[in-house]
């Protein structure tokens, strides 16, 4: 468990009464967070928890129904077009399917985001970023290769590169160890601390995966049917006396 | 797109879905004439959009083209001969191919093989989180994805379609040469002097609303796709059938409104 004290840090995101629902079915009900500058929230939960609901509308590719999410002292959902993409270019996004773009090779999926949004960088330019940040998760041998012929693992890792290369102040990853195996699942988990140090970056760590949760997060969110049910150190999560919690960590192996 | 509630239909589920259908295509393409008209330009993409939309399409325009010309001169040969007319095929090839064939077959192909194409991988971007990735980077998706291809769908349908006719006049050519023995300049001036500045004028608004047409249907249905690999098929096969659908509804109506100006 990673100690962190938010004595004195500002909040990074703050989520005010968060209602979001689906066709009449209510997924978030009326939540409450704060991400303090440094700090990494695992937020654990089972699927279908509408865990991966809030990071979306955090990032504002959803709107809520009700409440208020501010994201680096802006109110997402009351921000245009262009102040969302402000936005959007201090927040890091790491899907759970790394959703790299299958037409690119590795370097035009990194220097792509660069290329749309920073001008007049120069060629060298891109290709140091781009270097410099497949080093920081330990892939630059795959430079030229295409997604297809990489591995889950490595999939995840330049997922997570591609996010790096604008230096976002806050990460938000999507279930980064799902799908892959206890070793590789460790290795992002020790990359999501590097980022977190290398990279000052605030992150929020959406996950089902307990060892994940406990070696990544600060503090975990435990969310259950739209709530939080404890948001707190994991020691405290595992000794909480909530019948959810509980079956929540009997089913899960610990690390 | 939005899906109502299963208990609060207006009318039914089919009807109240066909309407909000719609509703949502409207709103795609009022959108894509907005971001049609702001920065950036993506010039880079929009080239290799066109190269991979017209340029490798070539192959099969040229033989459909090359084929059609040939068969159609052979099927209406019997219908002239019988009144001794068979010194009108070049100009009759010359009618078909500039009024109706060129434009409507280059649709057709371009609706299976482009429409397709472009329902398919935008579809599979859309379920693989590719164009939420896009969103999120600050890159406006519909801007990078959907107007390049629309527009060079619509540019290379234009040119694909003038291509057509060409190989299918020298499909028709040869077959009218080895029959009845013909030169080519004899050939070129029948077959050009029943086409008038309106028969060619029709021909290319046609091509330009053909090649509109399957890009913009292509993209809304790709962009739109839902529920996994499966939603991925069902974009690309609501794409061809759409798209083909409305092309002959606009053929029916720019043929009906071409034959008003003709005869005012």
């Amino acid at each position: 468990m990673l100690e962190y004290n938010t004595n004195g840090n500002k909040a990074v995101i703050s989520i005010n009464e968060l209602y979001r629902s689906f066709s009449d079915e209510p997924v978030l009900k009326g939540i409450n967070l704060e991400l303090f500058k440094g700090e990494n929230i695992a937020v654990l939960g089972r699927s279908g928890s509408g865990k991966s609901v809030l990071i979306k509308i955090i990032v504002g590719l959803l709107n809520p129904d009700k409440g208020e999410v501010f994201v680096l002292g802006k109110q997402v959902d009351k921000l245009n077009s262009k102040e969302l993409n402000e936005l959007r270019l201090r927040i890091g996004f790491s899907f759970q399917n790394s959703a790299l773009y299958d037409s690119m090779n590795v370097f035009q999926n990194l220097a792509f985001p660069l290329n749309m949004n920073v001008k007049n960088l120069g060629k060298g330019e891109v290709n140091d970023k781009v270097e410099e940040v497949l080093q920081a998760v330990g892939l630059l041998e795959k430079i030229n290769q295409m997604p297809s012929d990489l591995s889950g693992g490595q999939k995840k890792r330049i997922g997570i590169a591609r996010t790096l290369i604008l230096k976002p102040e806050i990460m938000l990853y999507d279930e980064p160890t799902s799908g892959l195996d206890p070793v590789t699942s460790g290795e992002i988990n020790e990359l999501i601390i590097e980022v977190q140090q290398k990279f000052n970056t605030s992150s929020l760590i959406i996950t089902h995966d307990l060892t994940c949760a406990k070696n990544t997060g600060n503090r975990i969110a435990m969310l259950d049917n739209g709530k939080f049910l404890h948001v707190g150190k994991f020691e405290e999560i595992a000794e909480a006396n909530d019948e959810h919690i509980k079956s929540f960590f009997n089913y899960n192996f610990i690390q | 797109m939005t899906r109502r509630n299963p208990r609060k239909y207006i009318f039914s589920r089919n009807i109240d879905n066909f309407f909000i259908d719609v509703n949502d295509a409207y709103k795609f393409l009022i959108r894509f004439f907005k971001e049609f008209s702001k920065r950036p330009f993506h010039h880079q993409e929009l080239i290799r959009q066109s190269y991979e939309i017209g340029l490798k399409s070539l192959p099969l325009i040229t033989l459909t083209g090359f084929i059609v010309g040939i068969v159609f001169t052979k099927q209406s040969r019997p219908s002239l001969e019988s009144f001794g007319a068979t010194s009108w095929l070049p100009s009759l090839m010359g009618i078909a191919t500039v009024r109706a064939l060129g434009p409507l077959v280059t649709a057709l192909i371009s609706a299976g093989k482009v429409g397709s194409g472009i329902g398919a991988e935008l579809g599979s971007m859309r379920v693989t989180e590719q164009i939420d990735a896009m969103e999120v980077s600050a890159i406006n998706p519909f801007k990078y994805l959907v107007v390049t291809r629309v527009i060079a769908t619509t540019i290379s349908i234009f040119v694909l379609s003038l291509y057509y006719s060409f190989v299918g006049l020298i499909g028709a050519y040869i077959n009218i040469d080895g029959t009845e023995g013909i030169s080519v300049i004899s050939f070129l001036q029948d077959a050009f002097s029943s086409i008038g500045f309106l028969d060619i004028s029709t021909s290319i608004t046609k091509s330009i609303i053909y090649g509109f047409t399957i890009g913009i249907v292509g993209a809304y249905k790709g962009y739109n796709a839902t529920q996994g690999t499966r939603g991925v098929g069902r974009a690309a096969n609501q794409a061809v059938v759409l798209s083909i659908f409305l092309i002959f509804i606009e053929e029916l109506i720019i043929v009906q409104i071409a034959n008003f100006i003709r005869y005012f």
